[in-house]
């Protein structure tokens, strides 16, 4: 079987400055990923690279049996990639309603199995808030409202960036859930998060980056076997 | 001032600034979403007004200029978008300036082939060529009522579009955060060259509404671009319902400015924006950068 995702030796340019160094990456359909490392070392910019939203990347990507190293990032978007940033991204001018429904899409194979029923019914937390605009939400559930908005385009990959950052531990156990939910629905997902113990909870492989390249790729046991990697590369 | 005086400046105010809004929406949409800054703009309102004069003098028919003007504007937006336009994306506000810049003389030179430099008048249609009898010595134009209605109607129209329809969703969504609305999948290159040419249309349409009032002169655009500029900064950039506000507070600014202190009747607009600007940086309804 193709992986969903497969990148080799991916190198991506801030300007003159290399931000990812030879990257290489395989994400399999369904499959959790947990992205960790310290600030700095290229969690943000790999995504932004998958995305398509930093244009300077050289090397290999291939999403969905396309080559999408040079494409749009709205081309990417469709072929069921969905990107949950770092700050949300909710657009503050929409209605929660619209946020949901204005890039709603049936996914790649033609189902629809996400709508605005089920994202409510996943997030009844949105549903009391609906008409509200999206300025006037309350941090987690910008957060609640994007990963929705990710789900209502019925993608096969979810970026999730910095998914519980800033959030109290109660929201955040329910972004913890609701990965959970998506796991189950068969949507893979790269997650980045500072919380690498509840990331290993619902991921399937942990992968460790630091200075523009992968340190370590395994499974959550792997890690855990071998607390040097956590010291080396999270430790303060 | 009696009250009838009072009304018929009220109503000349608020049909100068709903024509304002017509040409002032355009350029905040430009603007906003695509991040362009078009001082072409105003040239495009002249240019409507002399399609207007052109088409109605052939045809005789006030109508037919109406939509021939306004799709003779989309269809040159269009294409300008495509050939020009799309290059300025991303890039910064002196390319934008330039470009714009050029577009202004090419249009004059354009408009001077064509249609030479004299002043023209345009007829409006007969059915709407009185005046509504006030008092013994006032009298209103019925052309202006009309005016006021077709735009209240254009207007309403327009928010529709922004705020209920689901390219409207997508037209604010990119105001506020392009990226964002590109990784979502909205095809954003597709939404650029309509909205671009939608605009165009909005200016050159405001051009052949006014056109049986006012005269068709050469430089009629100028004075346009720098009110309508005026009212997208009032009203915070890339926000229709700011450029409303705007729009309407500067005509009537303008308008009883020149009745009740005519000495400086022409900087009141520019005080009322500093002043607005003072209170609020980024205009009525803008957002802050984030």
């Amino acid at each position: 079987m193709t992986p969903l995702l497969k990148i080799s030796d991916l190198r991506s340019f801030y300007g003159a400055s290399q931000a990812l160094h030879g990257l290489s990456l395989t994400v399999n359909a369904g499959e959790q990923i947990a992205l960790i490392g310290r600030n700095g070392m290229g969690k943000t910019t790999l995504l932004k690279s998958i995305v398509g939203l930093l244009e300077d990347r050289r090397g290999e990507v291939r999403f969905a049996g396309a080559c999408t190293l040079s494409a749009k990032p709205e081309d990417i978007a469709r072929k069921g990639l969905a990107y949950v940033p770092e700050g949300r991204g909710v657009f503050g001018s929409l209605s929660v309603v619209e946020n949901l429904v204005m890039s709603a899409r049936a996914g790649r194979s033609g189902g629809r199995r996400w709508t605005l029923e089920r994202v409510f019914e996943v997030f009844p937390r949105l549903l009391q808030r609906r008409g509200n605009g999206g300025h006037q939400l309350s941090g987690g559930e910008q957060q609640m409202l994007s990963i929705g908005r990710a789900l209502m385009t019925n993608p096969d990959l979810i970026l999730l960036d910095e998914a519980t950052e800033g959030l109290a531990p109660m929201i955040a156990r329910e972004i913890w859930k609701t990965l959970e939910i998506i796991r189950g629905e068969g949507i893979a997902t790269i997650v980045v998060d500072k919380d690498h113990r509840s990331l290993a909870n619902v991921a399937d492989r942990m992968v460790v980056m630091s200075r523009g390249e992968i340190a370590f790729d395994g499974t959550p046991a792997e890690l855990n076997a071998d607390p040097s990697i956590l010291d080396k590369h999270l430790g303060v | 001032m009696d009250a009838i005086t009072f009304a018929v400046q009220l109503l000349n105010g608020v049909q100068y600034g709903l024509v304002l809004f017509l040409v002032a929406s355009g350029l905040t949409l430009v603007f906003g979403i695509l991040g362009v800054i078009n001082l072409a703009h105003g040239a495009f309102y002249m240019l409507g007004a002399y399609f207007a004069y052109w088409i109605s003098r052939y045809t005789g028919n006030f109508g037919l200029a109406l939509v021939g003007g306004v799709a003779m504007a989309f269809a040159i937006g269009l294409a300008l978008e495509q050939i020009f336009v799309k290059r300025l994306y991303g890039r910064d506000h002196l390319a934008q300036v330039l470009l714009s810049f050029g577009l202004i003389l090419v249009i004059d030179e354009v408009r001077q082939i064509l249609f030479g430099k004299d002043v023209h008048s345009v007829a409006a249609p007969t059915w709407l060529q009185g005046s509504i009898r006030l008092t013994d010595v006032l009298s209103y134009p019925v052309y202006r009522l009309a005016l006021c209605a077709i735009c209240l109607v254009l207007a309403a129209a327009i928010f529709y579009v922004i705020q209920r329809t689901k390219l409207g969703m997508v037209i604010r969504a990119g105001a506020e955060n392009r990226d964002m609305t590109r990784a979502l999948g909205i095809p954003f290159d597709v939404v650029n060259k309509y909205v671009f040419a939608g605009g165009i249309a909005l200016a050159a349409l405001g051009g052949i509404l006014v056109s049986p009032i006012s005269t068709v002169f050469p430089g009629m655009g100028d004075g346009m671009l720098i009110i309508s500029f005026v009212v997208v900064v009032l009203g915070g950039i890339g926000s229709v319902a700011g450029a409303a506000i705007g729009a309407l507070m500067i005509g009537l600014t303008d308008t009883f400015g020149k009745v009740f202190f005519p000495q400086i009747s022409s900087i009141l607009i520019y005080v009322l924006m500093a002043g607005v600007l003072l209170w609020r940086p980024n205009g009525l309804l803008g957002r802050k950068e984030s």
